[in-house]
């Protein structure tokens, strides 16, 4: 395999010397070009989920940069190809900077806009740097090779490599593993301590370098660059529908899908046969999204994924239980959340002190949800103070409240659906408290798995769980981050009385590892059984608090969930 | 367009030329909204984004010009063939969304693979070339004052304003309007009371393909015709319908207009290659300081 990869590389490299006819050299530097434009745009679109329709436009941008540096003010024409991917990228930060912190319509609004920035770029280079008749130009290229196409062919050859390895690089880092996170769910995620706005950022600005470096090597190869032929949306869209073809799931899928279509495109160049391939183009594009999502990559992998054997984790002393800390740890005055007039809470006062189960009970609707939301920063609180071990956490972004030791478990549970259970598991302890490596981090997976006795699930995917194992992946996922505080939002609701023993053991054996919990359940002889005090929630009012027998006897709790006696 | 002012550097452009700059945009701005009016209802009813009404629009405006310049069939009569027929490709649409379980984002990228294709299509049967079609309207001309105004600007502004505020009326005081307003609100919650959800689906989808074939006369009464258009009335179009709310038919109208006149005057004061940069800004502008809206 390594020897095959060695011999494959100096075929590559020894090309430019062997004298073929110019077309082998010319259709490779297409080939690789085509690598490097699918297989960077996947690095944000790709793994993130966020479709980008401007491609052609970044490329666009380093195509003009060196055009115009080297074409009309005589740069040497290496130096301008650090230049076009950093003009590449600028825009691109610039664009995401804008459109990534709109929270709504997300995918859809990001695909229109840089659907959008195509004719925008394309506006101001024919405006500033074109003038309207296009640039012709000539550099010299150094003389390594016998023809200057060649020294370009090498050139992609070298931006094709890095190009591959940045996205392998990505894919099996914390970076691409929270990448994929923001693809599945972008809330969750950032609850779990994805740092999402900033990963989304670099991505893009890696993706937009990538394009924009492609297209400073492009501006000479071609060597007049006119704005109608550069900005083109034919360009977006095959590029689009190569990593689509080849799996967008992969980080090598996008460069199958490119050679594919280079190598189907390139038998419909001339006439009427172009508009029969860009006819070709859409309708491969339909097929795929239809019917083959995973690409071809994606089907190949499955069909010859060897069953992976369940490994069992490397037997690891449990580490000592955290000393949870006493006195109050969650500080909550005067909370205030409104949405479109209802008040979803109205000045909760809310303690937690280290190392207890706390009951938060109350009617549907009184506010115990949007409690959760608001201390975890999924919501930010009107008004009001939320201190956690004595830092304010209103304002603060949702993956920092996770970072400093807060997790939380969905009513309904939302696990990534297309990470499997083990990297589902393995994402918060990468951005919680300590951030782990992917290595470390699935090490504590695999404890937490055997916790929840989801073992022989490890490799199975969301989807294919029960509800029961779905509650449980849950609690592992929220375990996992080895919170200091934790919410359990109804973790017990929809499971079998059998199930739900279970489920308290495992709640008092959380508690065991020093964490503190606070406790949302309607089932009621949980709450009895389980905490240590509780608290009711009305209307988004706090109205007792106490020892659960005593304050279940409250006059005020009584009424609160069967009304008032008239008799 | 262009005229007198349009030099390179910044220019202070006549009373006149102002004007004039401000009719045409709100003329081009009627039909921004035109266009937008079938997208906004298909992406804030159905939740789908339909790239293909653009290629549709086109395809109709080519068909009329086919009809006129072989059979010499008035522009509006050939609404009797384009409107049935595009109201059952919009149908069509809707069914293999349905059938397939189209998600949000993959609407989008279907339609675009089918924009292509219709692209391909008009490309290969009517060439790259720019087309204009001749019609007695386009010779109808009035001067107002120093204002020139030409029949085709007032159909098309005519038109904009019926269908837009004609939709708005149904959807606000009819029953059928209130069921699809349930039906966008919770199409479940609304299946439950007895609205008819699936086939309000393809009604919807139906008008919106119908409201394409509408707008193709006007692109082919007043505008050229060439397949590369098709793309480029996506981002100003697709401004308009963001900037103007999804779902409500006098949005893309009204923000068609702004965006209309916004380039009119753009063009007057500095060069018209300039113009489409205009929507963009202003979508940005919206973006940055009024995110709440989206």
């Amino acid at each position: 395999m390594k020897a095959g990869l060695g011999i494959f590389a100096v075929a590559l490299l020894a090309l430019p010397y062997v004298g073929l006819p110019a077309f082998y050299e010319s259709f490779s530097y297409l080939l690789l070009s085509a690598i490097v434009l699918a297989t960077s745009w996947n690095i944000l679109s790709g793994y993130s989920g966020y479709f980008s329709f401007g491609h052609g436009a970044f490329f666009g941008v380093g195509v003009y940069t060196t055009a115009g540096l080297a074409g009309k003010l005589d740069w040497p024409f290496l130096w301008t190809l650090p230049l076009a991917a950093l003009a590449a990228a600028v825009l691109g930060v610039a664009l995401g900077a804008v459109v990534f912190r709109v929270r709504a319509l997300r995918g859809e609004l990001f695909a229109l806009l840089t659907l959008a920035i195509t004719f925008v770029l394309a506006t101001i280079a024919l405006n500033t740097v074109d003038g309207g008749p296009g640039i012709q130009f000539m550099v010299d290229t150094p003389k390594l090779t016998p023809t200057a196409s060649g020294f370009l062919y090498l050139l992609m050859l070298a931006a094709a490599a890095l190009t591959l390895w940045i996205a392998y690089a990505i894919y099996h880092s914390r970076f691409g593993t929270g990448l994929l996170a923001i693809h599945d769910d972008e809330d969750v995620a950032e609850v779990m301590g994805v740092p999402t706005y900033r990963f989304k950022l670099a991505a893009f600005a890696i993706s937009c370098a990538l394009a924009g470096l492609a297209g400073g090597i492009h501006a000479v190869f071609v060597s007049y660059v006119t704005v109608a032929e550069t900005f083109s949306i034919a360009l977006a869209v095959n590029v689009v529908l190569m990593a689509a073809l080849g799996g967008t799931r992969h980080w090598l899928g996008p460069a199958v899908g490119a050679v594919a279509i280079t190598v189907l495109l390139y038998a419909f160049t001339s006439g009427q046969a172009a508009v029969l391939g860009r006819a070709l183009t859409g309708l491969i594009l339909i097929v795929v999204i239809v019917a083959m999502p995973e690409g071809i990559l994606g089907q190949l992998l499955k069909r010859f994924r060897k069953k992976e054997p369940v490994r069992k984790p490397p037997v690891e002393s449990a580490r000592p239980a955290m000393k949870a800390k006493t006195g109050t740890i969650l500080e909550v005055r005067g909370a205030s959340k409104a949405f479109k007039g209802v008040q979803a809470l109205a000045g909760v006062d809310l303690d937690v002190r280290g190392g207890e189960i706390l009951g938060l009970v109350g009617p549907n609707g009184s506010g115990k949800s949007t409690l959760i939301n608001v201390v975890s920063g999924h919501y930010t609180a009107d008004s009001g103070s939320i201190r956690f071990e004595g830092a304010e956490l209103i304002g603060v972004a949702a993956h920092r409240i996770a970072r400093a030791g807060i997790a939380r478990t969905y009513q309904i549970p939302r696990p990534f659906p297309q990470l499997t259970v083990l990297q589902n598991i393995a994402l918060p302890p990468m951005f919680g408290q300590v951030a782990m490596d992917r290595a470390a981090a699935e090490r504590e997976a695999w404890r937490w798995l055997e916790f929840t006795g989801l073992e022989a699930k490890a490799h199975r995917f969301p989807p294919d769980l029960n509800l029961h194992e779905r509650k449980f992946l849950e609690l592992a996922r929220a375990l996992a981050s080895r919170p200091k505080l934790l919410f359990l939002d109804e973790v017990l609701s929809g499971l079998t009385p059998v199930e739900m023993d279970g489920a308290l053991r495992l709640i008092r054996a959380i508690r065991e590892q020093g964490a503190t919990i606070v406790f949302v359940e309607h089932v009621m002889r949980a709450v009895m059984e389980l905490t240590d005090r509780i608290v009711v929630l009305t209307y988004g009012k706090a109205i007792a608090a106490g020892q659960p027998a005593e304050v279940m006897r409250h006059p005020d709790v009584v009424s609160a969930y069967l009304g008032t006696a008239h008799v | 367009m262009g005229g007198p002012g349009s030099e390179d550097r910044l220019t202070v452009p006549s009373a006149t030329l102002l004007g004039q700059s401000v009719l045409s945009g709100v003329f081009i701005g009627a039909l921004y909204g035109l266009l937008g009016l079938g997208l906004s209802l298909s992406w804030g009813m159905l939740r789908q984004v339909n790239l293909t009404h653009f290629a549709l629009a086109f395809l109709g405006g080519y068909l009329t010009f086919q009809l006129a310049a072989v059979a010499k069939v008035d522009p509006f009569v050939s609404l009797a063939v384009t409107v049935p027929l595009f109201f059952g490709l919009g149908v069509a649409l809707h069914g293999f969304f349905t059938r397939f379980k189209v998600t949000l984002l993959n609407t989008l990228l279907v339609t675009f693979g089918l924009t292509s294709i219709i692209e391909a299509g008009i490309q290969w049967y009517w060439t790259a070339d720019f087309q204009r079609m001749e019609s007695a309207y386009a010779q109808v001309r009035w001067k107002i004052g120093p204002l020139y105004l030409s029949l085709p600007d007032v159909i098309t502004l005519g038109l904009a304003l019926a269908l837009c505020f004609g939709t708005w009326a149904v959807l606000r005081f009819t029953d059928l309007g209130k069921a699809i307003r349930a039906m966008t609100e919770d199409a479940p919650i609304a299946a439950a009371f007895g609205v008819d959800e699936k086939r309000l689906g393809y009604l919807v989808s139906g008008v919106a393909g119908a409201f394409a074939a509408v707008a193709g006369v006007c692109l082919a009464l007043d505008h050229t015709l060439a397949p590369v258009q098709i793309y480029a009335w996506m981002g100003v179009v697709f401004a308009a319908v963001m900037m103007g709310g999804l779902g409500r038919p006098l949005g893309p109208l009204v923000a068609g207009i702004v965006i209309g006149v916004s380039e009119a005057l753009t063009m007057a004061v500095t060069a018209p290659t300039w113009a489409p940069l205009v929507s963009f800004s202003l979508l940005i502008a919206i973006l940055l300081f009024r995110p709440s809206r989206f």
